[in-house]
């Protein structure tokens, strides 16, 4: 790429990504893209069926085939349990509980013949019986998934403030509902894998796509039985990552026996099949909502009962209330608030973590059933929602401190933007013919900056101005294609006075990198930001007195402005940083510029009852969907998106935009399209021929507008924007629905021969 | 029992054995190691593999190598014209139509191929020349926004004999 075209700037700037010629060309290496010499391919042989005993595993076949280097079962390999409920194992030794378990794996001189070898290994099976439906699960005397436990249960929430019943009591108007959750799934177009490869010492080089590469390291070592500090994590470039990365899954742990087994580096890659039906998905849930407003529409009171299935094994679905009750506790002012979920074993799938954690199935009930609370009050919905708005300073019922809160305005400027008013009123005449349109709206509160679920929530950054005047970025936050790399090196050249395009960002390797929690939590921006911003403000003010110095001038009467040291009275050049570095090197004090920073948020674990400011920070948002439904058909057409935002300062107008234009398009997939069908345990529709993404043409306009409030906390004001996207696109459509066709769907997804047959069973509600 | 196959590159002429089933994505990544056409499905539903083909849109993943004996295939790696990056893909990095990437050498192809046989698509043309093509991280907005980017650079320019010719 030319230099010329690709503008330079720092915070505010809308300039491209920095690693985008290397995308754009085909250049980068995903895991896809990994060989290592004598490398072996390794393939995972799941259970056939749901729930069963494992009677015998016969692997001779697959052992007799040419190509194969090692086959493994549960007898072979340690099965220490891992994850958050320590209920998984890489392989199964006695029993299958979900058809994910993983029998048998095979490593073997090319991806074929060990897929090949999988196909022939015999495993024969005692079937038993299995529960697939999470409220039958949760009655006691159900068929228990793991008969050493009491019951289903796997873990309950309950978080509570004020007091509901005085709540109720002055409520003039009381709605409920029960709104139910489906699987979707990440569908990233990168596929899953890894490649594990032990050195001559017994150290294991892991090439990962882990979106946790440290906490991954101290997981793993426990799991296969390497000290962490011979684990090194090496990132490939992630082809999606939405969180579906954020947990160990078997088949990783599976490599790294292969490899032990074979003396040999193996890569194991999932197919597409395989990428759908074994890698996590969003938490499905059932919601019972029960909220009340006075006449005037001060919301008095919400109380939620949740039932998730946690499938066979536990990943991070079943941490999701914990992100779920801060959006019943605190998105609008609720003086009184109860929340209990239940997360029940079953012979399902599992759900991990996905882009919102949980905060898109929180807000589809609350913001639908705010329209059905502002219908039976005869209030406008955005009147209503205004009414119960935070303000910047707020401290909610769960302690969450809203520090900067744009909530109101993102309302305010949602409405103006779409035309709400008019069009509102326009579309409340139902129109003749099949064709009728809607307009609806829904907020979101989301994490800005993190949350503190451990007792770090920090990130590490050095930074190195070298002896050209060129800047190294070695930041401990991950790159997932969101565009952190150039954020932060934006927010580091603002700091420092040099240039993005004479930055390399360093984000990829354990045995270099500084420590960081992960990418999730929306909390690269502010929280990597800050500490590349606390790094560059420490080599510039190293730079200026080593300048001052050389110069025989007072620092403070010096700048750094675009590389060049200069009088800060009139920008005169003086000299150049590459320069002051040279001197620096060489005469004066045989020193480096290179600083270290680590930013730890000013936000507090929660205490035992969930209260506590667990993040530093929170975006708003509102989002305006009009739709055209075409009540013969039930094909709902999206027109128009407004989405407004308020993710403190923009640091990169375009990446941000690029966040919020891909949530909706993800979000519009919940609300419309995607449907991982999972029947009796199995998934059914396990490609993109099943399983439906928006494609370009059917993607409405996208009107994005911000909010810029500035965070007193963020980097020059900045909060995060990765999740908050996806998260209220649902419920503003469904709401959208409601008004063009008098009809409340409480669920998900508004496919089209679902909403037909609903409409044709006439009036009322779902 | 692997074949011979001849054809054209990227510009260069390739021979190569190859067996039957071998698809043309295989091909590409194993044996010539251009390794920007992607596997996003193999069933061809995805659009993440798709090259030009005498200079048409073709899913390499659902394409055998042999199909391709005496053709042209471009991939992504070959869309650079005269040591530059082909204005498509200029326009890519500018709009950041490209977030994971992963479906971007795909999506490049198709582009390359929709402005070089309507080089002022309207907006309905545009979006149903991206529809065999799946992003999962843009919302497809930046994409068509470098699309007509890529169109107003490309109405400048006198076409290359590099983007290929095609062949009915």
């Amino acid at each position: 790429m030319s230099e010329s075209t690709r503008p330079r700037g720092a915070v505010g700037a809308p300039i491209p990504k920095l690693d985008a010629p290397e995308r754009v060309t085909g250049r980068i290496r995903y895991i896809h893209e990994i060989g290592l010499p004598r490398m072996l391919h390794g393939a995972v042989l799941r259970a056939e069926v749901p729930h069963a005993r494992i009677v015998r595993v016969d692997t001779s076949r697959a052992l007799s085939l040419p190509g194969v280097r090692a086959v493994l079962t549960g007898a072979d390999v340690p099965l220490v349990p891992f994850g958050h409920g320590r209920d998984n194992t890489a392989l199964k030794a006695d029993f299958v509980r979900c058809i994910r378990d993983e029998v048998a794996a095979v490593a073997a001189d090319t991806e074929e013949i060990a897929r090949e070898a999988c196909r022939r290994i015999r495993v024969e099976y005692e079937p038993l019986p299995a529960i697939f439906d999470p409220e039958e699960a949760a009655r006691p005397g159900a068929l228990r998934v793991w008969p050493e436990r009491e019951d289903n249960l796997a873990f309950n929430y309950h978080y509570d403030h004020g007091d509901v019943a005085a709540g109720e009591a002055e409520s003039d108007a009381v709605v409920e509902g029960t709104y139910r959750l489906h699987y979707v799934t990440h569908a990233c177009l990168g596929t899953s894998g890894i490649v594990a490869a032990f050195d001559s010492d017994g150290r294991l080089t892991l090439h990962s796509v882990t979106q946790v590469p440290f906490l991954y390291r101290r997981d793993m070592s426990r799991i296969v039985g390497v000290p962490p500090e011979h684990i090194r994590v090496i990132q490939a470039a992630i082809g999606g990552g939405f969180g579906s990365k954020l947990d160990i899954y078997p088949y990783e742990p599976i490599a790294i026996f292969l490899a032990r087994a074979t003396g040999r580096p193996v890569r194991i890659l999932f197919d597409r099949g395989e990428e759908f039906r074994d890698s996590p998905t969003r938490q499905p849930a059932i919601v019972h909502l029960r909220s009340g407003a006075r006449r005037d529409g001060t919301l008095t009171f919400r109380t939620a009962r949740l039932l998730l299935d946690n499938g066979a094994h536990t990943s991070w679905g079943a941490t999701t209330p914990f992100v779920m009750m801060q959006t019943f506790s605190s998105l609008y002012r609720v003086p009184h608030a109860a929340f209990d979920a239940e997360v029940v074993y079953t012979h399902n799938p599992y759900a991990g973590s996905f882009r919102g954690y949980g905060n898109l199935q929180a807000t589809f009930p609350i913001e639908v059933q705010l329209d059905e609370l502002a219908e039976s009050l005869g209030i406008d919905p955005l009147e209503l929602r205004l009414r119960n708005a935070q303000v910047p300073g707020e401290v909610t019922g769960q302690g969450l401190v809203f520090q900067s809160c744009g909530l109101a305005e993102c309302l305010r400027t949602a409405a103006a933007a779409s035309g709400w008013e008019e069009k509102r009123r326009a579309y409340a005449q139902a129109g003749e013919g099949p064709l009728r349109r809607g307009i609806g709206m829904a907020s979101m509160v989301h994490t800005g900056g993190g949350a503190k679920i451990y007792h770090s929530d920090g990130c590490g950054t050095v930074l190195t101005v070298d002896d050209f005047g060129s800047v190294t970025l070695v930041t401990g936050a991950t790159e997932i294609g969101q565009g952190s790399e150039t954020v932060l090196a934006q927010i580091a050249a603002e700091e420092l006075g040099i240039p993005v395009d004479r930055f390399t960002v360093v984000n990829s390797d354990t045995q270099v990198k500084p420590w960081d929690v992960g990418v999730h939590a929306s909390r690269t921006t502010f929280i990597a930001g800050n500490a590349a911003r606390m790094a560059a403000n420490k080599a510039r003010r190293k730079l200026l007195d080593a300048a001052a110095e050389q110069l025989g001038v007072p620092a403070g009467d010096l700048e750094i402005r675009d590389g060049d040291v200069v009088r800060a009275s009139d920008g005169k050049v003086l000299t150049d940083v590459g320069r002051v570095v040279r001197k620096l090197h060489f005469a004066t004090r045989y020193d480096v510029v290179t600083t270290t920073a680590y930013y730890e948020p000013p936000s507090a674990m929660q205490d035992p009852g969930f209260k506590g400011n667990v993040s530093p920070t929170y975006s708003f948002a509102t989002h305006v969907v009009e739709v055209e439904v075409d009540v013969e058909t039930g094909v709902i057409r999206p027109l128009r998106v407004t989405a407004v935002h308020d993710a403190g300062r923009v640091i990169n107008p375009l990446g941000a935009l690029g966040q919020v234009e891909g949530g909706v398009a993800m979000g519009l997939g919940y609300a419309m399209t995607e449907d991982l069908v999972i029947r009796e345990g199995r998934v059914l529709n396990g490609s993109f021929r099943d399983y439906k993404l928006f494609t370009a043409p059917e993607m409405p306009e996208v009107d994005v507008r911000w909010v810029e409030t500035a965070d007193p906390d963020g980097p020059f004001g900045a909060k995060g924007i990765g999740e908050a996207p996806a998260i209220c696109i649902a419920p503003a459509v469904v709401n959208a629905v409601y008004q063009a066709t008098g009809r409340r769907f409480r669920s998900l997804p508004l496919r089209p021969e679902r909403v037909a047959l609903e409409l044709a069973r006439g009036e009322g509600e779902e | 029992m692997r074949q011979i196959l001849r054809l054209t590159v990227n510009g260069e002429a390739a021979e190569s054995l190859v067996a039957p089933h071998q698809s043309l994505a295989d091909f590409l990544r194993e044996d010539l190691g251009l390794t920007g056409t992607k596997h996003g499905c193999d069933l061809g539903d995805c659009g993440a593999c798709t090259v030009l083909v005498d200079g048409e849109p073709r899913l390499s993943c659902i394409t055998l190598a042999l199909e391709c004996e005496g053709r042209e295939v471009t991939t992504i790696e070959g869309v650079a014209r005269d040591g530059r990056v082909h204005p498509v893909q200029e326009a890519f990095d500018r709009c950041v139509a490209a977030q994971c990437g992963y479906c971007t050498p795909g999506l490049v192809l198709s582009c390359v191929a929709l402005l070089r046989d309507n080089p002022s698509p309207s907006e309905a043309q545009i979006r149903a020349g991206l529809s065999g093509n799946i992003c999962r991280c843009t919302g497809y907005t930046k994409i068509m926004d470098a699309v007509r980017e890529a169109a107003v650079e490309l109405a400048g320019q006198a076409p290359s004999p590099a983007e290929g010719s095609r062949r009915d």
